[in-house]
């Protein structure tokens, strides 16, 4: 799929098949542009914690600013511990609060909390079952720089560690009652940070966010779009597209992936006659997709199909993150036409 | 100091630590006996000199936190551990056995005065760093001490933490460094070359001593040095220490980082070790 090194770029040699967008910098909005937001919701969700808890304290590796820890710095700088570029200090560092009764806060990159310091976070945190909050910014393809930033596997990584919690928010509004219901929950927790200026989805629906519950945002006759994290946002969106062509389509949030709520996804894939379309912002292997048809399998729950919407399991390219959405299945557009497509199979 | 026994010489309880250790090695028949041996003058001036804790309340808050990082010296942990009265004696015959509280390789949710889980190496010194940051913010005046080994020196989280303890002028952090020059596949300074090791950790901001991990005095002089070191720097005592120490035909063993002894031999040792030859 990728270019050749050694090949010019299509549009200098006068080949290019559409316009070209600019990678976006790495702290830009996954906003639409005419979507409501809110600016950092987890840095003031997590200041105003502090507030109320001084078993709070924030850290994080030389990613304050770009994680929106920032803000919380800002409040609170005598409960903020700069860890340094060191992932592996961070988890170390954090259990060592943990252990002596704080809630240690630490924001990374997921590429970096999952695959430099899975050990870490396995024996020093999980295997002690420590009250430490593990947020994660740039979660799946929510950035165009590559391989090197895109966590497309960190859900595959930690679904597979004993006592860990992950969560994966759609929007603003999610990310503000995610930070108080972990805050409560004894024992590490690993979100999926949607940074910045973040979209404002779910208040419409009167939707409030429970951990370990799936929620029924949209209910639909012809398909059930299962998702979580930003994918709920598209589901969302496509299910609009898709009335419009008469296609009914309901959507069920499952911001919380482990534990998984599987008595409610199972209830609503048992209603007969409905095309199950799992969508999540990561590899198809071994995430929210691969937990849902494991556990239809296990309790021979068969849907009309099943089908998934995710990432490949490829190194994904770096560019435009629209055009990458694109490329990868994963926008609004793209989901409207392959449900399309499988409802007419 | 330590709140009991001010009767009985650090000599002695070093004695008496290598004897547990060396009847919980015999219920194996084989193990890391020679780790425990060497660095049991070291647990003996830290249990019985230089730390403050309850034995009858091991999670006491204002007792010093002793971490093992090197979590396959556990059975030298439970021996000190033992003659502290923080494990009941009679407990060393499960060693390694189903239900025991005392695995092969030391965790915190199995053992009482087991502050962390060990073993997977490398851990200890960057969980020491929160605990001391974190004691700071409660105003506790514990000292958090971590014990790890030569081998772990090969770890980079080992340099992540060391960095960072310097960077915070970590002033109640105690590192100590079990130098015995053995790992798994041989002598330390033949996997990786770590010296010269003092240097690094003074340009790391640390207050560096070296010292013969096998003379008590020596020790004894360390530790009081590293807790009265008036600035604010984190303390590493580097010690040097014999695999096997006081038990000469194990000492002799060239490849001795997991030893295996005839079931007669530990009768031997222990005898050796009980009439106070020290080689």
């Amino acid at each position: 799929m990728r270019r050749s090194k050694y090949e010019r770029p299509a549009h200098l040699i006068g080949n290019a098949e559409r316009p070209r967008l600019t990678t976006s910098a790495m702290i830009a909005s996954i906003a639409g542009a005419d979507q409501p937001t809110r600016p950092a919701p987890f840095g003031h969700a997590l200041s105003a914690l502090a507030e109320k808890d001084d078993r709070v304290v924030g850290l994080s590796a030389d990613l304050a600013k770009y994680t929106d820890l920032h803000v919380f710095r800002a409040a609170h700088p005598d409960r903020f511990y700069q860890m340094g570029m060191a992932e592996q200090l961070l988890m170390m560092s954090a259990a060592g609060m943990a252990r002596e009764g704080l809630q240690p806060w630490l924001t990374t990159y997921a590429v970096f909390a999952s695959r430099r310091a899975y050990d870490f976070i396995c024996l020093a945190i999980a295997e002690e079952m420590l009250d430490v909050k593990i947020v994660c910014a740039l979660p799946g393809l929510t950035t165009g720089y590559g391989p090197s930033h895109q966590a497309t596997e960190d859900i595959a990584m930690f679904r597979g560690m004993p006592n860990l919690t992950i969560i994966d928010p759609c929007d603003a509004s999610e990310i503000e009652q995610v930070v108080p219901a972990i805050a409560a929950h004894r024992g590490p927790v690993y979100m999926r940070l949607l940074r910045g200026n973040v979209p404002l989805v779910l208040e419409e629906y009167g939707y409030r966010f429970e951990l370990g519950k799936a929620k029924l945002l949209r209910d639909g006759r012809d398909t059930l779009i299962i998702s979580s994290g930003l994918m709920t946002m598209r589901a969302l969106e496509a299910a609009g597209e898709l009335r419009k062509n008469g296609v009914d389509a309901g959507v069920l949030h499952v911001p919380t992936i482990k534990p998984l709520d599987e008595a409610t996804i199972l209830a609503e894939c048992a209603r007969q006659g409905r095309l199950v379309v799992v969508a999540e912002n990561h590899t198809v292997i071994g995430g929210l997709g691969e937990a849902v048809a494991a556990s239809l399998m296990r309790s021979a729950v068969r849907p009309a199909a099943f089908r998934q919407i995710g990432l490949p399991d490829a190194f994904l390219e770096a560019g435009a993150l629209p055009t990458l959405h694109d490329m990868y299945g994963i926008s609004t557009t793209k989901i409207v036409t392959r449900i399309k497509e499988w409802l007419d199979e | 100091m330590a709140q009991i026994g001010h009767n009985i010489s650090l000599p002695e309880r070093a004695r008496r630590i290598r004897r547990h250790a060396l009847r919980m090695g015999e219920v194996q028949g084989q193990g890391y006996i020679a780790q425990a041996l060497g660095i049991a003058d070291v647990l003996a001036v830290a249990y019985f000199h230089a730390t403050s804790y309850r034995p009858e309340d091991p999670e006491w808050e204002g007792r010093d936190r002793f971490l093992l990082s090197i979590g396959h010296y556990a059975i030298a942990l439970y021996a000190a551990l033992i003659e502290a009265k923080i494990i009941p004696e009679d407990e060393l015959e499960t060693y390694g056995t189903d239900d025991s509280r005392l695995p092969m390789s030391g965790m915190a949710a199995y053992t009482p005065g087991m502050e962390i889980t060990g073993g997977s190496l490398g851990h200890g010194l960057g969980i020491a760093v929160g605990m001391s940051l974190a004691l700071k913010r409660k105003g506790s005046r514990s000292f958090v001490y971590n014990l790890f080994s030569d081998g772990e020196l090969d770890e980079g989280s080992t340099w992540e933490a060391a960095m960072s303890a310097g960077s915070y002028k970590l002033d109640n952090l105690i590192g100590i460094v079990d130098v015995n020059q053995m790992q798994a596949d041989g002598p330390s300074l033949g996997v990786l070359n770590f010296e010269p090791l003092g240097p690094k950790f003074e340009a790391f901001g640390w207050f560096v001593q070296r010292v013969d991990g096998n003379d008590i005095d020596a020790l004894v002089d360390a530790f009081d040095k590293a807790r009265q070191h008036p600035h604010p720097q984190p303390r590493m005592i580097i010690c040097d220490t014999k695999m096997a120490k006081g038990v000469p035909f194990l000492e002799a063993r060239e490849r001795n980082h997991f030893l295996r002894v005839e079931p007669q031999e530990w009768a031997e040792a222990i005898r050796i070790i009980d009439a106070g030859v020290t080689a």
